[in-house]
């Protein structure tokens, strides 16, 4: 157990010392001398990965949340808590990595009070600040619990369902306004990606991947910080998964014969390839595990699932902002070593966050079972699990 | 009265003080080694592109609905009624949306500053409030650039095409790209050969967004209502369930006392 430990607290701390030297240099030689971004590229991996697959990666947060307090599935409740703190994570880091990518960070409080709303990019910009907020304060009774304060603990309690609904409804904005995004350069993006329904496809692989991540970071937690893994509402989850994703490749397969550029799939090049890597990763793989019962039964053919839905889908992010923007403007982008640094060093961050969190907080307590007695007939292994831990 | 500016690339004969006037106007340095970049940058607002013996202008178009201004979050582009597409420095927070956004790829950034501007061509906005002409019009020798009343002017390129079908490519580009610009350009050549898409849309890019974007006023409050529906009904069966119990206890109870 030691060497390995040790090992990652390196890698830890090597990106943390790399991601801190490319931020001297963002800050103090500014965004030509750290990326390699153009004017023929203005936007990298800081928008691609950090802004655009960070926003989708926090999807759980809002679908998970909807399923047990609007829909009211109380069995989901035990993982409710964990994917809360990866999505509020998830944006934190999100206004992290704005910072490092706005040319002038220092103004970035701007759209509070200077309004375009024919902008997407000022519907982005409410989104972020109010869905934060909402996710602060989604956060906060876990927070609260663990320093026993009453009264607040109270207030929040009382608005959190109109707090959910908002949540729900600013991630269904945010989510689909992020496709909603690249809609204005139809002449700029390569055709397999450029679609009038961005918007919708972005919503709906967002719900795919916060399926996927919840079920991700469930058997994570189950292996590293000892609890126990919640199978059977895993395997439910895999199984709306399958719904998602088979909805999804309908409306891929429909939109690309809409458009009449199904020929282009089958196309030799660069694009055609990166498309089949993200369709493979985001839709077959999975759904060709998931639909065997045997591997959804199983925690490992679940995980793995899980796991190419994520990696695909950050394939399809990257893919559209960056590979379909490269081939409609003829220019190749790719990230300077300082891009990747601070990316880097923004990942092991949250991942380091999230361990501390797990630690400290109670992220399983006793009160989760008290209310969600009604028919949670599986929770109280969970909550034994999380109270044998909060000894440690 | 709306402004524009016509180029008429064959009346151009390369001298490049159009290039100089707008470098003293917008207070750019410019030398020999500038005059020679054939490509618009953060220090170089206007280039007179050279192929052979033919001249062509890049500048920013001035559109009538511009992208970049649409997809502003704080609003710092701006279309005026006169024509001038302006930027307001003080405003922009550098999201480079704009630069992503323009169909004809004219913003450009200071990329090697830590307080870094979009760049490019406005039009000249304080000359033209005052009457006067833009710096490019006025120092040309030849007439190529001409500035004037947006009507006048179209009317103008379009009578050129009428009365020299041979000397003329038989299109005012600017007229219907993007829904039209208040820049208009005439040419002997094709416009491709300067870089100039003829594929693109000939309406307003910010219709795209704005078909999206408007739907929000209805989607929350409806949303919201649905949301909360969900809720009221999902959570009614729990209190049905519980009531039905107490019930049920309460009967039970009253038939032990019996």
């Amino acid at each position: 157990m030691r060497p390995r430990l040790t090992f990652w607290k390196l890698t830890f701390l090597f990106l943390m010392a790399a991601g801190v030297y490319a931020t001297v240099l963002r800050f103090t030689r500014g965004l030509g001398a750290s990326t390699n971004l153009s004017d023929q590229f203005p936007w990298g991996i800081w928008i691609s990965f950090d802004v655009l697959c960070g926003v989708m990666l926090a999807a759980g947060g809002f679908t998970l949340t909807a399923t047990v307090h609007i829909f009211n599935i109380k069995r989901m409740h035990s993982i409710i808590r964990p994917t809360i703190l990866t999505a509020f994570l998830g944006y934190v880091l999100v206004c992290l990595a704005l910072m490092y990518d706005l040319g002038k960070p220092y103004n970035i409080w701007h759209p509070l009070i200077m309004w375009n709303p024919h902008s997407v990019m000022f519907e982005v910009a409410y989104c972020v600040m109010l869905y934060t907020t909402v996710l602060a304060l989604e956060f906060s009774p876990i927070v609260l619990e663990r320093f026993k304060l009453e009264k607040p603990l109270k207030v929040v309690r009382a608005i959190l369902i109109p707090l959910v609904i908002l949540g729900v409804l600013l991630s269904t904005l945010h989510q689909s306004s992020l496709g909603t995004l690249f809609l204005i350069v139809p002449e700029k993006m390569y055709p397999l990606w450029y679609s009038p329904i961005l918007p919708l496809f972005f919503f709906v692989s967002a719900i795919a991947v916060g399926l996927a991540m919840t079920i991700f970071e469930s058997s994570l937690s189950a292996k590293h910080f000892g609890l126990h893994l919640e199978l059977s509402v895993l395997q439910e989850l895999g199984r709306v998964l399958i719904v998602v994703l088979g909805m999804y490749a309908i409306l891929r397969v429909e939109d690309l014969a809409n458009r009449g550029v199904f020929r282009l799939i089958f196309q030799p090049g660069y694009q055609t390839y990166l498309f089949w890597i993200e369709v493979s990763l985001a839709l077959i793989l999975p759904l060709a595990l998931l639909l065997q019962r045997r591997v959804r039964n199983h925690p490992q053919g679940l995980y793995w699932a899980a796991v190419s839905v994520v990696l695909g889908f950050i394939t399809n992010r990257m893919n559209v902002s960056i590979t379909a923007l490269e081939a409609g403007t003829g220019v190749r982008y790719f990230p300077k070593w300082s891009e990747l640094a601070v990316t880097a060093m923004i990942i092991a961050g949250g991942f380091a966050m999230f361990g501390i969190a797990v630690k400290y907080l109670p992220m399983f307590p006793k009160e989760a079972v008290s209310e969600t007695e009604l028919g949670a007939n599986a929770l109280p292994a969970l909550a034994r699990a999380g109270l044998e831990h909060a000894g440690d | 009265m709306s402004k524009a500016l016509l180029y008429d690339s064959t009346m151009c004969i390369g001298c490049k003080q159009c290039e100089q006037a707008c470098a003293e106007q917008n207070k750019l340095p410019y030398d020999d080694n500038i005059a020679g970049e054939q490509f618009q940058s953060e220090h170089k607002f206007t280039a007179v592109l050279t192929r052979g013996d033919k001249f062509m202008r890049r500048l920013c178009m001035n559109c009538q609905e511009p992208a970049c201004a649409s997809v502003c979050p704080v609003g710092a582009i701006k279309k005026t009624a006169l024509g001038p597409v302006t930027y307001d420095a003080s405003k922009c927070m550098g999201c480079r949306y704009c630069m992503v956004a323009c169909p004809f790829s004219v913003p450009k950034y200071e990329w090697g500053k830590l307080a870094p501007k979009v760049r490019k061509c406005t039009m000249c906005p304080d000359r033209v409030a005052t009457g006067k002409q833009t710096a490019c019009a006025e120092i040309c020798p030849t007439g190529a650039t001409k500035f004037g009343d947006r009507d006048a002017l179209l009317a103008e390129a379009q009578q050129r095409i009428h009365d020299n079908p041979d000397k003329y490519v038989n299109h005012v580009y600017g007229m219907s790209e993007v829904g039209g610009t208040s820049v208009f350009l005439l040419s002997s050549v094709p416009f491709e050969t300067f870089g100039y898409r003829t594929d693109i849309s000939k309406d307003p890019m910010p219709m795209l967004t704005y078909r999206v974007l408007s739907h929000i006023p209805d989607f929350v409050p409806l949303g919201g209502m649905l949301l909360g529906g969900i809720w009221w009904i999902t959570h009614r069966r729990d209190e049905v369930a519980l009531a039905e119990a107490l019930e049920r206890e309460n009967r039970e109870k009253r038939g032990g006392k019996q």
